[in-house]
């Protein structure tokens, strides 16, 4: 099969600018290997408060606080915490709090791993139907004008936003 | 063992311009009873999200105290979060944990803590450089002062009494809760 996968050190400098340019000041994440080198940056960034977090509910719970403080905030997270976030997304959905998203997906193109088919799939349905908008990022170009345009819904307009990287874009992982 | 409402007046007394966020069920109920103010963020759900939502807040308003007051029922069901408060370490924070080793809202069945469970002792194992558990209004005035003005983050637990005191329903929508507390805390800047 060939790659279509690009190097991560140059699309997460996109994703990253992106989200200071969207004034992000909180980043929780649970981390994933397609988001390594973002995390990274975050972390070297003393304008953004980084939050490790022990399981993707925490962070939606988390940057409802921050927005009540007056903070914008990013999710982190592989699709695999997607079903850990359903109950907390209610908060969302009652309060209209603006969450931003960005997930790496998982058993989606050339995935080896076969526990991770079932909730990379199940994915974008489970978002959606926890009233989540979802955005599907497929290549190089859409990851800074994708990010931002998430952003501008989500804490303009006061909605939920995921982003969807795609497992093509990121690369699949080998497990030979 | 307290009462739960004599404690959560005890707690609001001493409260000043410290920002609240309550866990669903009694809790929310108690200080809604207690003393309403657009400081207050009510939860009627989102059960295991107090207390990380409170660190968020925190961590936004680092000059402002923030206090969680939630009950054991609610933090049981986000023990990690102890784990990403103790991590974060915001120094502007304090949990309280009405315990009454009770799911109130359901029934009244024993929770863990009254199976042994020391919510204290696991706050303190998660880095939190302050936990006590307090059973009489003496200890609890005692430690007032360190819940508001110690270097957090800071989690108290109050034994009280599994009692259900008058219900008085507090806000219930909650874009009318988060904006009022957003209004009262950003002023303009709120809605801009």
């Amino acid at each position: 099969m060939p790659d279509d996968s690009l190097d991560q050190s140059v699309w997460s400098q996109d994703i990253y600018q992106a989200l200071k340019e969207a004034q992000i000041g909180q980043v929780a994440y649970v981390p994933d290997a397609g988001h390594k080198d973002l995390i990274e940056r975050c972390h070297a960034d003393a304008g953004m408060r980084t939050v490790s977090l022990t399981t993707e509910e925490e962070g939606v719970a988390l940057l409802a606080g921050a927005w009540l403080g007056g903070v914008r905030g990013v999710l982190l997270m592989q699709s695999s915490g997607v079903g850990n976030c359903v109950n907390m997304l209610s908060l969302v959905e009652e309060c209209r709090f603006p969450l931003l998203m960005i997930v790496t997906m998982r058993g989606q193109w050339g995935e080896t791993n076969p526990w991770q088919v079932p909730m990379g799939q199940a994915a974008p349905v489970v978002l959606a139907t926890c009233g989540v908008i979802v955005q599907h990022l497929e290549a190089a170009g859409d990851l800074a004008p994708g990010v931002a345009a998430a952003a501008q819904m989500a804490f303009v307009s006061n909605r939920a936003v995921a982003l969807l990287v795609g497992q093509r874009f990121i690369g699949a992982k080998k497990f030979d | 063992m307290l009462d739960r409402r004599d404690a959560v007046s005890a707690i609001l007394r001493a409260r000043g311009s410290a920002l609240l966020v309550t866990g669903l069920g009694s809790p929310t109920w108690d200080v809604a009873a207690t003393a309403d103010s657009p400081c207050n963020f009510y939860l009627w759900g989102a059960m295991g999200g107090a207390a990380v939502l409170g660190l968020g807040l925190a961590l936004a308003q680092p000059s402002r105290r923030v206090l969680v007051l939630t009950g054991d029922g609610e933090l049981l069901m986000g023990l990690g979060g102890l784990a990403t408060i103790g991590a974060a370490r915001p120094s502007n924070l304090s949990v309280v944990v009405l315990d009454n080793e009770r799911y109130g809202e359901t029934g009244m069945q024993a929770s863990h803590t009254a199976r042994g469970v020391d919510l204290a002792a696991m706050a303190r194992a998660a880095g939190f450089p302050a936990a006590s558990t307090v059973t009489t209004a003496e200890e609890l005035d005692r430690a007032l002062p360190a819940l508001y003005g110690g270097a957090g983050p800071v989690l108290l637990v109050v034994k009280v009494l599994a009692n259900q005191p008058p219900l008085r329903v507090p806000l219930r929508d909650g874009t009318h809760i988060k904006n009022r507390f957003r209004e009262a805390l950003l002023g303009p800047k709120a809605f801009g």
